[in-house]
């Protein structure tokens, strides 16, 4: 049977495709932030929406991102689906309070009477010589709050699909855009795509370690696992795509067959995704465990400029690597 | 009976209904019926009462940690409301946003913040969603002095007047006794702009300074900036100049004048001297509206204690439902994190 080959676009003009999706078919989905407007996004990540929507829906805002984003929220109470851009990760300081105090608890503060459908999408992203202002994701500060969802996608397909699920979601989603992602390109499905928020995927089978990678990591598992089954080691590499919810039967059913986990994120480790994950394994699984479960992230300092520093601070192929084989062949006892 | 005397009559319901809720509120904390801080709008209720008159059951909205008397002004049932400050499963959140989140989306409210600058900032967010709807809809903020303390109020109120939102700021500075800092309590009014009004000022918001206390001179700068925001003519801020009550000074309110005796309008009841004195003479808006309501003609006094009579009893009624409603329970605590 003759199967049209796969319509391939990058990460960035996925992302659009659901913005847009979501704007045709919804007048309530309003798009809100710095540069989003005639500019397309500072990093092209609104391009063309506001040709086709006007001024009237994507809308940009001084820098003002605390009162911008509290309008936002007020305006999500009061029936409008506005998507957030928040243009740099680091600038969710700016947002918090409304994030955190307001956003994440109405629904719980008003016994559910009330509700904000919000996205907030931000990027992140080490190695661009952006340094310490301009490269973090504080996904795990976001996951410690009740009350937020949050997506990070790892590829063109899930961008759209995970996109289209937050628009719709009736609670606050966060979904966190790794640049270092938005040039690569992949299969993404024409028209309407969901990917429903809390399910994991499993990008490699394997029988010998479990890889759990968040974000940009999935990429590097997958170089990772290939190189690591030329030495006879099969890693299974699942991507969560949500860290909330997080889809814990998966993760738990890949490691009672593998018996050996590595969590990875590309954000400081102290404290972080991988913490969780890791402790939700040890948790849930340890009698099937046949070694600690081991975390790479990156390394507990602000990000340098400089590309020789910058580079060694997030792990690489080599290091996953290395910290699967000491896993799987015991070398780190 | 004109029809401006049947408007004052209303306004005075309204404040009798505030007044009388908010006492109780303050009763049953002293029989330690409830835990935790709460404040009080005591000295307050003519600007909700007048302010709320002016608006329409399709607006929204936004109030703060003070947010009692404009709940009830709105409409919201005293009863629930009083459960959900008690933390009873009847409340008007289930007992989980209590006297600081009292909320009641029915009515038109946004969620209510503590977070006191961030208020401001949700009613902008509900101006922008009037704006987009196109069917002339609006929000009204209120807020006291303290909230234009905060960053998030500078950055709100140029995102209204940069896009020409249909809100209506309302401040109720409560500060200009300053209280608090005569009984040696929290400092109040530290803004280095003497005059709150430039604030708004400076991004171009029409600014008006109106007596808080007077319900006809709140309720004609409401309308005004209500009709105009209707019609597209933008946001519009109004500094009401309230008198705040010797009971909320304390940081735990105390009813340290007692109930409100009424036939201190009517003279069947002196004032007592002492540092009250001034406050029930010249300032609290409940006696100063009764005494205008006083002097016309017809029996206003019988008029006045079948009113009072009416709403104390329904108040009695609110507290003993709230107070036989039962606790939230327990079953219920992890609900509605998320939909």
């Amino acid at each position: 049977m003759f199967m049209a080959e796969p319509r391939v676009i990058d990460f960035r003009t996925a992302v659009i495709e659901a913005l847009a999706d979501a704007m045709r078919t919804d007048r309530n989905v309003v798009v809100i932030g710095e540069d989003v407007g005639a500019a397309g996004g500072v990093f092209k990540q609104t391009e063309g929406l506001f040709a086709e929507f006007g001024a009237h829906r994507v809308i940009d805002t001084p820098i003002s991102e605390s009162g911008a984003f509290g309008m936002a929220v007020g305006a999500a109470m009061a029936g409008l689906r506005p998507v957030f851009e928040v243009m740099f990760g680091d600038f969710m300081t700016l947002v918090m309070d409304q994030l955190v105090n307001q956003a994440a608890k109405v629904r719980y503060m008003s016994n559910g009477a009330a509700c904000v459908p919000l996205v907030l999408r931000t990027t992140m992203g080490v190695g661009a010589g952006l340094g310490p202002q301009h490269s973090q994701g504080f996904a795990a500060w976001a996951a410690h709050v009740p009350g937020l969802k949050i997506a990070i996608p790892s590829c063109p397909e899930d961008a759209k699909g995970l996109f289209a699920a937050a628009i719709a979601d009736d609670d606050p989603v966060l979904v966190f855009e790794d640049r270092a992602l938005y040039a690569s390109r992949g299969p993404v499905p024409p028209g309407r795509h969901v990917v429903p928020l809390g399910v994991a995927v499993t990008r490699r089978p394997g029988r010998d370690l479990t890889i759990v990678a968040i974000g940009r990591m999935v990429g590097i598992a997958l170089d990772a696992a290939g190189k690591l089954a030329e030495e006879g080691i099969e890693a299974e590499v699942i991507d969560p795509r949500t860290i909330v919810p997080l889809d814990v039967s998966t993760i738990l059913a890949s490691v009672r067959r593998t018996s050996r986990a590595l969590v990875l994120d590309a954000a400081p480790r102290r404290f972080g995704v991988t913490a969780e994950i890791a402790a939700v394994i040890q948790e849930q699984a340890f009698d099937w465990l046949d070694a600690p479960v081991g975390r790479l992230g990156a390394a507990d300092v602000p990000v340098p400029v400089a590309h020789s520093l910058e580079q060694l601070i997030i792990p690489d192929v080599a290091t996953v690597v290395a910290a699967a084989r000491d896993l799987v062949r015991g070398n780190g006892e | 009976m004109t029809e401006q005397q049947e408007k004052s009559w209303k306004f005075l319901e309204s404040m009798l209904l505030m007044r009388r809720f908010e006492e109780a509120v303050a009763q049953l904390s002293v029989q330690k019926e409830f835990a935790g801080h709460f404040h009080l709008y005591i000295g307050q209720e003519a600007t909700g009462a007048a302010a709320m008159a002016a608006l329409e059951s399709r607006d929204h909205v936004a109030t703060t940690h003070r947010n009692h008397g404009h709940l009830v002004a709105r409409g919201a049932d005293p009863g629930a409301a009083l459960a959900e400050i008690l933390g009873r499963e009847t409340g008007l959140c289930g007992g989980r946003g209590g006297t600081l989140h009292l909320t009641d989306p029915s009515l038109g409210f946004l969620s209510t913040s503590a977070v006191v600058g961030g208020a401001i900032s949700l009613a902008v967010g509900g101006g922008y969603a009037c704006k987009q709807r196109r069917d002339g809809s609006i929000t009204a903020a209120f807020f006291g002095d303290g909230a234009l303390e905060e960053g998030i109020a500078f950055e709100a109120l140029n995102l209204a007047s940069l896009w020409q939102l249909p809100v209506v700021f309302i401040c109720e500075n409560n500060s200009q006794d300053a209280w608090g800092v005569a009984k040696g309590g929290f400092p109040t009014l530290v803004h280095a702009a003497g005059d709150l009004r430039s604030i708004p000022g400076a991004v171009g918001i029409p600014a008006q300074r109106v007596d808080g206390t007077d319900t006809d001179d709140v309720h004609n700068a409401v309308a005004r900036a209500v009709a105009r925001a209707r019609d597209g003519g933008g946001p519009s801020f109004i500094e009401a100049m309230t008198r705040r009550w010797a009971g909320s000074a304390p940081l735990w309110p105390e009813l340290s004048t007692g109930v409100t005796d009424l036939r201190m309008a009517t003279g069947e009841v002196p004032i007592e001297p002492g540092p009250h004195h001034d406050w029930y003479a010249r300032h609290d808006p409940v006696l100063r509206l009764a005494r205008t309501l006083l002097a016309t003609r017809g029996d206003a006094a019988g008029r006045l204690r079948t009113l009072d009579r009416a709403i104390t009893a329904r108040i009695e009624a609110a507290r003993q439902f709230a107070v036989d409603s039962p606790r939230a329970a327990a079953a219920a605590a992890l609900d509605h994190v998320f939909a």
